[in-house]
């Protein structure tokens, strides 16, 4: 659907050269709601901007439906850009037009007719619940209001890809969620692959189901939201994925409870099924071990539970040893927490 | 009331008439010309959305040539331009060449100003959704700049009838050529303080009019 194949783009400003992209690969598949992360600066923006050619790759390749876009003539380019939405973190609307007239603006573009450009927006507005809106000035709007706006100009010539740059990123968090749940259901109804850039990890953990993490022009992980959730391996990823799912304790209390109970303690991670069973008590009873709960954590990702524990064990080291043993093969991650 | 003056109220209103028709023909003429010069420069300018080196590299010292000489000089240097355009070179009507031709680079940069105040987001998103280059302009960049286009407008009338009164040289007319002729040369108090009181005048209604005008533009009634 989306292929981008080791691209790179180098923006030179005065003599000095900065290298946005350094050779970037990604699939994106008809339906998906792609995530792509990363902290500013980090290339994304240009990431995204290449799937709909306001940035040509200094090297390698975009192609969309198997097309590579650099074969296009600029006409053609034009009708492919129709069939991709985008969507800005500042909205990007006419402050001149009415909501009405923004919506219809990739129609009056296109040359459609009056009524149909009518009926179009009409259908549109209702569907981003702004209906009572029409003759309202983007300044008159909320930024939420504004951001429905955005995506309805966005989806006005039925794209089959949604494109958006930070579109949560200046809005609040309660905001942020109805946005969510709008894109969320574009992409569930109208069947529009939709790929997001963000710097917010909950907008991923809420509607992605892929996710690229970014760092320097490079991605350094990708995979299912579910994956990398469960088992971040780059460190940056790990802090991103705490963001949302914390699992840490404060080192002085971890001081604090290795002076008053010696024993050792463990990060346990679940994915799933393992999350809702009863591992802890099954512990007790078939190891001599006192269970110390210090941290529990559940969280959904694509409707999969994950969850997050640390835990102090108290008694003999061979019971310990045992328990670890255990522990092992019932969660899908362990790691001692070395006391500082 | 028995003012003390040689000028009569058909002088006067001639006058007036005059500045009137330098001022509106000039205008629309120079904005014939000078929006396009406008436009041209922020399309074709370095990153712009036509990028021409060439057409960029030529207009922008040319506009700085002709924008350089005083609206005076401007008016004799090119008095056999404006005969062989208008076929006299005397009048209101070979005044209104030099002041088209002062005007019109003035408008260009005033244009241009405006047009690169529109937020470049707006113009990413447009070519986001395949908009061609004169359909960006048409209806992205001109709708959005339009109240400041309105000020530019305004900033560029005020400044014609400041220049009109120099027409007086080619015997255009008009009020500052009343004021010099009668006013400064025959001392007479009466013209000068009618045409100072007259001018001032125009350029406050001027002005008002194109805030209320960019202001309704901006839907701020």
């Amino acid at each position: 659907m989306i292929e981008i194949r080791d691209a790179r783009k180098t923006f030179t400003r005065g003599g000095l050269s900065h290298e946005a992209l350094k050779g970037v690969s990604l699939r994106v598949e008809k339906g998906d709601i792609f995530g792509i992360i990363g902290t500013s600066g980090a290339g994304k923006s240009t990431l995204i901007r290449l799937v709909n050619a306001l940035e040509k790759p200094t090297s390698g390749q975009v192609l969309i439906d198997g097309q590579p876009l650099d074969g296009y003539s600029e006409r053609e380019l034009r009708a492919v850009k129709k069939k991709i939405g985008m969507v800005f973190q500042h909205f990007n609307l006419l402050e001149s037009k009415t909501v009405f007239d923004n919506v219809a603006i990739p129609l009056v573009l296109d040359g459609r007719s009056k009524k149909e450009i009518r009926e179009r927006v009409t259908e549109l507005l209702a569907y981003v619940g702004l209906s009572d809106k029409a003759k309202s000035y983007p300044k008159e709007l909320s930024g939420g209001q504004k951001q429905r706006v955005g995506i309805a100009r966005a989806l006005a010539n039925h794209p089959s890809i949604l494109l958006c740059d930070e579109a949560t990123s200046a809005l609040d968090p309660q905001t942020t969620q109805s946005i969510l749940a709008l894109l969320k259901r574009i992409n569930e109804e109208f069947d529009i692959t939709i790929l997001i850039v963000t710097h917010e990890m909950a907008v991923i953990q809420q509607i992605c189901n892929k996710v690229a993490v970014m760092q320097n022009g490079e991605i350094i992980e990708q995979g299912y939201v579910l994956n990398v959730f469960g088992k971040p391996e780059h460190p940056t990823t790990e802090n991103f994925v705490r963001t949302v799912i914390r699992n840490t304790i404060p080192g002085s209390v971890l001081q604090d409870l290795n002076r008053d109970r010696p024993g050792r303690v463990f990060k346990l991670e679940f994915v799933g099924d393992s999350a809702s069973q009863p591992i802890i008590s099954r512990l007790v009873r078939s190891f001599d071990v006192e269970i110390n709960i210090l941290f529990a954590n559940m969280t959904e990702v694509q409707q999969t539970t994950l969850g997050n524990m640390i835990l102090q064990i108290v008694g003999a080291d061979r019971e310990i040893e045992g328990a670890i043993a255990f522990l092992k093969e019932q969660v899908d991650r362990i790691e001692e927490v070395e006391a500082i | 009331m028995n003012i003390d003056t040689i000028i009569t109220s058909e002088q006067l209103i001639r006058a007036v008439n005059e500045t009137l028709r330098m001022v509106g023909f000039s205008l629309l003429f120079g904005a014939l010309l000078g929006i396009p010069i406008g436009i041209l420069l922020v399309v074709t300018r370095p990153g712009g959305l036509l990028e021409n080196r060439l057409v960029y590299r030529v207009l922008n010292p040319v506009i700085n040539v002709v924008r350089s000489l005083p609206f005076i000089i401007l008016l004799v240097a090119i008095l056999p331009f404006t005969r062989w355009l208008v076929n006299t070179s005397i009048g209101t009507t070979a005044a209104i060449v030099p002041l088209v031709l002062y005007v019109a680079p003035y408008i260009g940069r005033l244009v241009e100003n405006s047009l690169l105040e529109v937020n470049p987001g707006i113009l990413e998103a447009a070519q986001a959704m395949g908009a061609k280059p004169w359909q960006v302009i048409w209806h992205f960049m001109l709708p959005e700049a339009f109240s400041s286009l309105i000020l530019t407008m305004t900033t560029a009338t005020i400044g014609l009838i400041g220049a009109t009164a120099m027409a007086g040289t080619v015997g255009g007319g008009g009020l500052g050529d009343l004021a010099i002729s009668y006013g400064y040369q025959r001392f007479d108090t009466f013209t000068v303080v009618i045409t100072v009181v007259l001018l001032v005048i125009f350029v406050q209604g001027i002005q008002s009019a194109g805030n209320a005008l960019a202001r309704r533009a901006r839907r701020e009634r």
